[in-house]
């Protein structure tokens, strides 16, 4: 399946003029399980694609809320052979839901590409962001995934020129990822009117579904980009949820769930 | 001024990727590639205007003090018994430091570039009293991050920051040292792209800082072989240095990469010991090649391929990688990578004190320790330079809380 899971699940969407809601978390954040729980429970609440993190050390595009993810889970221990395993052990229930892997270029460099890309095909997952990892070093790991049959998904940004969409857009596979706002994740916030133009410049490079996240934290904002993108990608503010949930003591996986729904259904109804 | 920069006739590092061999290289979010883009250009074009190198040496002349003077360390020489060792005082420049040399470079591309606004990261404090030094001089509001750690740690040069206007702003995320500190300006950089100019403090990053701090930095080199020519009559046997991210190290050796028969020799911290799992900072003798902080170079890293903090006495070493150009020029054998300890830097610190007259800092007494054995390699009739790239006034409390722990007082 692989790429051809994350292009039937936009092709299904847009036959019913609808945007995909993505939902990202932090594999092992607060712990395995936990994480197994909430991904079980994403289709359901109506999450289209997933994106599931792998934690790193240094994560330097992200906002505290998932730098504080990501300490979470290697506090727990969590291991990529664990984030393998939590797809793996996904895809025994859900064959239909796409998982993007997302997170930096050192694990993935120090497991090695090949073997990174043999093993997110094994466990089931569809494509990888790499945020660290820009078209000019990406030829190696582009080449492993490709055999794989692995998406390499880059992400655009406002910062992005028309000669730079032109590179980015080469050996982009399943879907673009567009950076609504030149910061790191969960700080500012999208303004859907102002990248509207240059999503569809996006788009039209690319011939490719185009994706918005980094500044999504409301079911408002996540409707509004619906009505402009062919997906809205919130993380920070499902990933906020675990944090209240480990400081009010209840279940982590229950709080994600009930604010995943009510995100997915503003992406849903947007177009309405 | 035909050739500001001493530079080698057989080695031309890096390519146009910014790939030294395998190492090096740009890896870095989208949101700051155009930025990345737009500041390898605006290097390139810098480097070929002798109007920007003209105004760089002239600011080192009047405002740093240079050159700064080579120095033969008599009692230093008889002491090991070995070749003669000259000091190249990198700590008489204007703030202690060499780190200096390349704030003066870079502030001049920055204005050269209409960037209004500063940033820059700091372990010991050294680069951010240095960054914040030109940024006053110049007249450009400085923010500057340092892990919180060390913000306590280096009081003294905290303030001196902030007495020259530098806004300093403590990093808690991570464990709150000098990678947390580069993690955060990165992100304050993404966020403030459009006029913001990242000071970054040492041959490391993505392209074109280790290119571009190499060239500033390489005035060291230079100066020391022009200084040794006429003061011996020859080239050195072996120059030496302290290398944490490695640009005092990369300025010495870069003018000299041509000349076979001057053996380059860079001193890795080991802290606590290169068999201590965390406790060293020797990222070329204890680490292996990965990803961070814009480029491919030696890392401290686990078994997942997360990186470690590691460890050194001297915050300006406390780095889990090096400079891509020393990682190259190790698997190419041209220079040699050898390690000291917490406690081989201290005894260097306090000898070099007793027998010279000279404070060094306690990233210098690194590579102090390990100048007898390098003397005595080369011989008597031998000439070796060291690079004494800082003063140690800033670590005087280190050090007394260290000698005091061991001996129940600070001076016996």
């Amino acid at each position: 399946m692989s790429i051809a899971r994350i292009d039937k699940r936009f092709a299904d969407l847009k036959a019913h003029n609808k945007s995909a809601f993505i939902a990202y978390i932090m594999a092992g954040d607060p712990d395995l399980e936990t994480t197994f729980e909430i991904l079980k429970g994403l289709p359901a609440a109506g999450a289209d694609l997933i994106e599931l993190g792998f934690p790193f050390s240094d994560p330097m595009a992200e906002g505290p809320t998932i730098q504080h993810a990501a300490e979470r889970s290697l506090a727990a221990g969590t291991k990529l052979r664990d984030v393998f395993m939590l797809v793996k052990r996904f895809r025994e229930i859900d064959q239909d839901t796409p998982i993007i892997l997302m997170g930096y270029m050192n694990p993935v460099d120090f497991l090695g590409y090949e073997r990174f890309a043999q093993s997110a095909a094994e466990a089931g997952a569809d494509g990888l962001i790499v945020v660290d990892c820009p078209p000019e070093e990406a030829d190696a790991l582009s080449d492993a995934l490709d055999a794989n049959d692995i998406a390499l998904i880059r992400l655009a940004t406002p910062t992005t020129d028309d000669s730079r969409l032109l590179t980015l857009v080469k050996r982009t596979r399943g879907f673009i990822y567009y950076v609504s706002v030149a910061g790191v994740t969960g700080v500012k916030s999208v303004d859907a009117d102002a990248i509207a133009e240059a999503v569809s410049k996006v788009r039209d490079a690319a011939n490719l579904p185009v994706a918005v996240g980094f500044g999504i934290r409301t079911p408002e904002s996540a409707a509004s980009v619906a009505r402009i993108a062919d997906a809205a990608v919130v993380g920070s503010a499902l990933v906020d949820e675990i944090k209240t949930s480990l400081l009010e003591n209840t279940p982590s996986s229950v709080k994600v769930l009930e604010k995943a729904a009510i995100l997915a259904q503003a992406v849903h109804q947007a177009r309405d | 001024m035909s050739d500001p920069v001493l530079r080698p006739n057989t080695y031309a590092q890096p390519d146009a990727r910014g790939r030294f061999g395998d190492f090096g290289g740009l890896y870095v979010p989208e949101t700051l590639m155009p930025l990345v883009l737009e500041l390898t250009q605006a290097w390139q074009d810098a480097k070929n205007d002798p109007a920007f190198w003209a105004e760089f040496h002239s600011l080192l002349k009047h405002f740093v003090g240079r050159p700064s003077p080579l120095y033969f360390a008599e009692r230093l020489t008889e002491h090991h018994g070995g070749a003669k060792i000259y000091f190249k005082r990198e700590e008489l420049n204007h703030t202690g430091a060499h780190k200096i040399n390349n704030c003066i470079g870079q502030i001049l591309l920055a204005k050269r570039m209409g960037r209004t606004r500063i940033i820059a990261e700091t372990g010991a404090g050294q680069h951010g009293v240095a960054s914040a030094t030109v940024c006053a001089k110049f007249d450009l509001p400085l923010v500057v991050y340092m892990g919180a750690k060390d913000v306590e740690r280096q009081a003294p040069n905290v303030f001196r920051m902030k007495l020259m206007g530098a806004e300093v702003t403590p990093v808690t995320s991570g464990a709150g040292t000098l990678k947390d500190a580069l993690n955060e300006a990165l992100r304050d950089w993404v966020t403030n792209v459009h006029n913001t100019y990242y000071m970054i403090g040492t041959a490391a990053g993505m392209h074109p800082y280790p290119e571009m701090v190499r060239d500033f930095q390489s005035v060291i080199g230079k100066e020391t072989r022009e200084q040794i020519l006429e003061m011996e009559g020859r080239l050195p046997d072996a120059v030496i240095a302290c290398v944490g991210g490695g640009s005092n190290a990369i300025g010495m050796f870069y003018p000299f990469i041509d000349y076979d028969t001057v053996k380059l020799v860079g001193v890795e911290a080991s802290g606590h010991g290169l068999d201590v799992y965390n406790g060293h900072a020797a990222s070329l003798n204890g680490g292996r090649p990965g990803v961070l902080h814009g480029n491919r170079t030696y890392l401290l890293q686990d078994e997942d391929g997360q990186i470690l903090e590691g460890h050194s006495i001297s915050a300006g070493l406390d780095y889990p990688g090096i400079g891509p150009e020393h990682a190259y020029l190790h698997e190419i054998k041209r220079a040699q990578y050898v390690t000291c300890t917490d406690e081989e830097a201290l005894e260097a610190f306090s000898l070099t004190s007793r027998l010279e007259g000279i404070i060094p800092a306690l990233e210098s007494s690194h590579a102090i320790a390990k100048v007898g054995d390098l003397a005595r390699q080369v011989g008597k009739g031998g000439i070796v330079v060291l690079n004494l790239s800082g003063r140690g006034d800033k670590d005087i409390a280190t050090v007394a809380k260290h000698m005091g722990e061991k001996n129940g007082s600070a001076l016996s």
